[in-house]
C-alpha cells in the first residue's frame, strides 16, 4: 500500500489536480483517469519516471458504455518489471469525437492493440502509423464490439476485397536494375501454422519490406462471451490457444474467482496446476517440434509427439476431451482425477526426459539447425519489453519475467523450480528457453504430485457450482440451485479485474468487466502472441526468405489465440 | 526476480568435434537407429495405431455422441425442462414440448415432442449433461461420425433415443456420484485388444 501512495505522489508531482489526471478507486489495481488532452505527457511520464517505470504496456482495450455521456473508455494495462506492480489507465471518449492521441511513440506495443480497439469500437487513435481494421475484414460493416451492434447480422464479405499493403503494387529496381518481388506467404502455407498472411517485399531471397495481416480466424470471443453465461465461455476460452487449452480456462477461472471472491479447493488448486504445467509442456513440443519441421528436422518432431500423445491421454481421462478440454469451472474442476492418475503422471515424468533427452542429441548441438538458427530474428531486450512481448520469447531476450515468479498464483510460490533465461534473443535462444522449461515444468508436476490431498474439486457454494447431481435428484432446494445457476447463470458482483497467468507464450490477460448480471459485460483477453506477432514484420527486414520460416516458428504464434 | 530463481541457458559455443559434423552425425544415427529397431521389434516407441483395425478403448468419460435415456417402460426420461437447451454454449440443442396424455404422475406431465441436436453445431461440451436434472441426457463413447449431408447431422428422437438395455450402451460422460469411473491407459496400448472395442 505504501508503494500505492509513493506512485500515487509521483504522479501527483507531475500532473496536479486538475490537469487532468485523476486517480480513482480501483479495488484490484492502481487506476488514473486520464483526459486525452493530457494522455501523451502522461504516458511518457509513466514509463520514464523511476518511481512508476512502467515499460511494459500489456493491454489496451475499449470499453463501451452507451448510457454514459462520454461512451467509450481506452483501458490501459502497465506493468512495471523491475518494481513488479501494475497500473491500471482508462481515458473517457465521446462518440461523436472518439479520437485518442495514438501511443505508439511511448509503448511500440501499443500498435495493433490500437488497431484492435478502433476496429471494435470505432474509436481513431491520432497519430497512429497504420491505422485499419486488424481481425474482421476491410469490407466489414459497423464495430462488433458496440453494445449496440446485433451479433447476429451477416455480411457478405468477397474475396479479392483484402487489402493488399499499399506498397505492394509499387515497382522498385535494386542498385543493380534488378526488379524486386511481392509475395504472399500464407496465409494457406504448411510454415504459417495456421491461418496467417504476410507480404513481403524481396530483393532476391532477402526480405526488404514486409507487412502482416491477421484476422482469417477471428470467431467474435470477445462478443460471444458478452452473450452467454460466465460458465458458457468456459469451452470458448478452450479455442484461443488450443496447444494448451487447460492453461486458458485456468486463467479464465481464476479472474472471475477474484471478482467473485472465491478460491478453489486446494486438491484443485495442485489439479489445476499440474494439468497446465503438462499443457506447458505439450506447448512446447508442438512449437518446438513445428519449428524443426520447418527447418527439414522431422524426427524430434515425431519423437516429442509421443510425449505429447500420451499427455492427451491423461487429459482426456480426466474430462473426457482430448483437445477441447472443458475441464476447469468456476471455483475448481468439473470432476476429480481419476484413480490411477498419479501413477499415470509418474511415468510421464519418467518417460518426457528420455525423449527430451533424444531430442537433444539431434538437434541442440546439431552445426546445421545451428547456423540456421544463430542470430536469426535476433531481439533486444529493450525492444521485446517495447513491443509487449512476454513468456519464452522475452526471456530469451534476457528478462526474467515470469508471473509465476512475480506474481504468483495457484501456490507457485511454495514450488522449487528455475526460471531459465538466455541472452542472445535469437531463435536458437528461443529454442533452449523452451527445452529448459520444459525440465523446469516436470520438476514442478514431480513436487506436486506428493501434495494431492483427498478433498473435493469444486467449491460448495451453490451461488457459484453446480450442487452434486444425488442433491440435484433428491433434494428440492439443490434443484431450484441447480435450475438457477443453469437458466440464468451465476451472479459475478459489479465491477472490474484484470487477470493474468502465466500460459505457455506469455502473459495471458482476462480484462473483466461485470455488471452483477448473470453474463459477461465485457471480456477482453490479452493474448500472448498477439503482442509478440505485431514485432513479425518488423524483424523480417533483411532476412531471407527461410529465415522468415524459422523465426515465424519460434514466435510460436497460435491463430486461434491471435485471431480469437 | 532474484537471482537464485534464474538459470541461464545462453548457447555454448561448438566444440571442435562437433564442428567437424561427423561424429555427430554418427551419434544422431545411433539415436535414431535405437528408436527404429526398437519399434521393429517391441513398438517401444511408438504412440500410434493402426486405426480402423485396432481402436482405441476411450476413458468412461469420452464426451462422444449424446444419447437420451428411457425409463423401463421406453418412454424418454426427457421431461422437456428446456435446461440443456439453455445450457448449450453452441446453441445446438432444439426442443419443443408437448404434454404427456394420460400420465400417471404429476411428475411427468411433459415429454419432448421434437429433441434435435445439431451435432456438426455441438462442441462436445458435456454442458448439456451436468444441465439435466433428470439424467435423460448422457453422452456416448461413439466419436466416430460421418454425415452426407449436413442435414443428416441434425439428429432427432428417432436417433437420439436409446436403444437396447442400458448396460449395452457404450457410455460416455454421464453424471456420476462416488469414486472417479475412469482410467487412464499408458503406455497407450497400441496393439489390439483380445475383444475388440467394437464388438461390444
Amino acid at each position: 500500500m505504501a508503494n500505492r501512495e509513493e506512485r500515487a505522489a509521483a504522479v501527483r508531482h507531475a500532473f496536479p489536480p486538475g490537469s487532468g489526471v485523476e486517480e480513482v478507486g480501483g479495488v484490484d489495481l492502481q487506476t488514473f483517469r486520464v483526459d486525452r488532452k493530457v494522455l501523451p505527457a502522461f504516458a511518457r511520464h509513466l514509463k520514464d519516471d523511476p518511481a512508476l517505470d512502467c515499460r511494459l504496456l500489456s493491454d489496451l482495450c475499449g470499453v463501451d458504455y452507451p448510457d454514459r455521456e462520454q461512451r467509450f473508455d481506452v483501458v490501459y494495462h502497465l506493468y512495471s518489471i523491475d518494481r513488479g506492480h501494475r497500473i491500471r489507465v482508462k481515458v473517457p471518449v465521446r462518440e461523436d469525437d472518439a479520437v485518442v492521441p495514438s501511443l505508439v511513440s511511448v509503448w511500440k506495443a501499443a500498435d495493433w492493440f490500437e488497431r484492435e480497439a478502433f476496429d471494435m469500437f470505432g474509436i481513431r487513435f491520432s497519430g497512429h502509423p497504420n491505422l485499419k481494421r486488424i481481425l474482421c475484414h476491410p469490407a466489414f460493416h459497423g464495430h462488433p464490439l458496440r453494445k449496440d451492434y446485433d451479433p447476429g447480422q451477416r455480411w457478405l464479405l468477397r474475396e479479392g476485397e483484402q487489402l493488399a499493403p499499399s506498397w505492394a503494387d509499387e515497382v522498385q529496381e535494386d542498385e543493380d536494375h534488378f526488379e524486386t518481388q511481392v509475395l504472399n506467404l500464407g496465409p494457406s502455407h504448411p510454415a504459417t501454422h495456421g491461418t496467417l498472411r504476410a507480404v513481403v517485399r524481396l530483393d532476391g531471397e532477402v526480405i526488404t519490406q514486409a507487412e502482416v495481416e491477421i484476422g482469417y480466424l477471428h470467431r467474435c470471443f470477445e462478443k460471444m462471451a458478452e452473450q452467454h453465461t460466465w460458465n458458457q465461455v468456459i469451452p470458448y476460452t478452450d479455442r484461443l490457444n488450443y496447444c494448451s487449452a487447460m492453461m486458458n480456462g485456468v486463467g479464465y477461472a481464476l479472474a472471475v474467482e477474484r471478482l467473485v471472491g472465491v478460491t478453489a479447493p486446494p486438491r484443485a488448486q495442485v489439479i489445476r496446476l499440474i494439468l497446465s504445467e503438462l499443457s506447458r509442456i505439450m506447448d512446447h513440443i508442438v512449437d518446438i517440434g513445428a519449428n524443426l519441421n520447418d527447418l527439414g528436422a522431422m524426427t524430434p518432431f515425431l519423437y516429442m509427439y509421443e510425449a505429447r500423445e500420451e499427455i492427451y491421454s491423461v487429459l482426456e481421462a480426466c474430462c473426457g476431451s482430448r483437445l477441447t478440454m472443458s475441464y476447469v469451472r468456476i471455483g475448481g474442476l468439473s470432476f476429480d482425477v481419476p484413480d490411477d492418475f498419479e501413477s499415470s503422471v509418474r511415468y510421464l515424468l519418467k518417460r518426457i526426459p528420455r525423449l527430451l533427452d533424444d531430442m537433444e542429441r539431434l538437434i541442440t548441438d546439431n552445426r546445421i539447425f545451428r547456423e540456421r538458427t544463430e542470430g536469426v530474428g535476433a531481439m533486444s531486450a529493450a525492444d521485446a519489453l517495447d513491443w509487449g512481448w512476454t513468456g519464452p520469447c522475452l526471456r530469451a531476450s534476457g528478462v526474467a519475467y515470469d508471473i509465476r515468479k512475480a506474481e504468483p498464483y495457484l501456490g507457485y510460490e511454495t514450488y522449487d523450480f528455475k526460471v531459465p533465461v538466455s541472452h542472445a534473443g535469437d531463435t536458437y535462444a528461443r529454442y533452449l528457453v523452451r527445452v529448459e522449461e520444459m525440465r523446469q515444468s516436470l520438476e514442478i508436476v514431480a513436487q506436486a504430485l506428493g501434495r494431492m490431498v483427498p478433498g473435493p474439486v469444486i467449491v460448495d457454494d451453490h451461488r457459484v457450482a453446480l450442487p452434486p447431481k444425488e442433491e440435484v435428484y433428491t433434494e428440492m432446494e439443490s434443484l431450484i440451485w441447480h435450475f438457477k445457476l443453469v437458466m440464468e447463470g451465476m451472479k459475478v458482483p459489479r465491477g472490474e479485474v484484470y487477470g493474468y497467468t502465466e500460459a505457455a507464450n506469455g502473459e495471458l490477460g482476462f480484462y473483466i468487466v461485470s455488471d452483477g448480471s448473470g453474463s459477461p459485460y465485457r471480456i477482453k483477453v490479452r493474448p500472448p502472441c498477439f503482442a509478440i506477432f505485431q514485432a513479425f514484420e518488423h524483424m523480417l527486414p533483411g532476412h531471407m526468405v527461410s529465415d522468415a520460416v524459422a523465426i515465424l516458428g519460434s514466435m510460436n504464434v497460435i491463430a486461434g489465440e491471435l485471431d480469437r | 526476480m532474484r537471482p537464485q530463481d534464474v538459470i541461464v541457458c545462453d548457447a555454448k559455443p561448438l566444440g571442435a568435434i562437433q564442428r567437424l559434423y561427423l561424429v555427430e552425425i554418427v551419434k544422431g544415427l545411433a539415436v535414431t537407429l535405437r528408436h527404429f529397431l526398437g519399434n521393429l521389434f517391441g513398438r517401444k516407441y511408438t504412440v500410434t495405431i493402426e486405426w480402423p483395425e485396432v481402436k482405441r478403448e476411450y476413458s468412461e468419460r469420452l464426451r462422444g455422441r449424446h444419447i437420451l435415456l428411457t425409463r423401463e417402460d421406453g418412454s424418454p426420461r426427457c421431461v422437456a425442462c428446456y435446461m440443456c437447451e439453455t445450457a448449450c454454449p453452441a446453441e445446438c440443442i432444439h426442443i419443443e414440448a408437448e404434454d404427456t396424455p394420460d400420465s400417471a404422475t404429476v411428475e411427468f406431465e411433459k415429454r419432448p415432442k421434437v429433441f434435435t441436436i445439431d451435432l456438426l453445431r455441438c462442441v462436445y461440451c458435456g454442458f448439456c449433461v451436468d444441465a439435466c436434472p433428470k439424467e435423460a441426457i448422457v453422452m456416448s463413447r461413439v466419436h466416430e461420425m460421418a454425415f452426407a449431408s449436413r442435414e443428416e447431422a441434425v439428429v432427432g428422437l428417432d436417433q437420439l433415443l436409446q436403444k437396447g438395455p442400458t448396460a449395452k450402451l457404450d457410455l460416455g460422460y454421464r453424471p456420476y456420484y462416488g469414486a472417479p469411473r475412469s482410467r487412464i491407459q499408458l503406455p497407450i496400448p497400441v496393439t489390439a485388444p483380445a475383444e475388440p472395442v467394437g464388438a461390444r
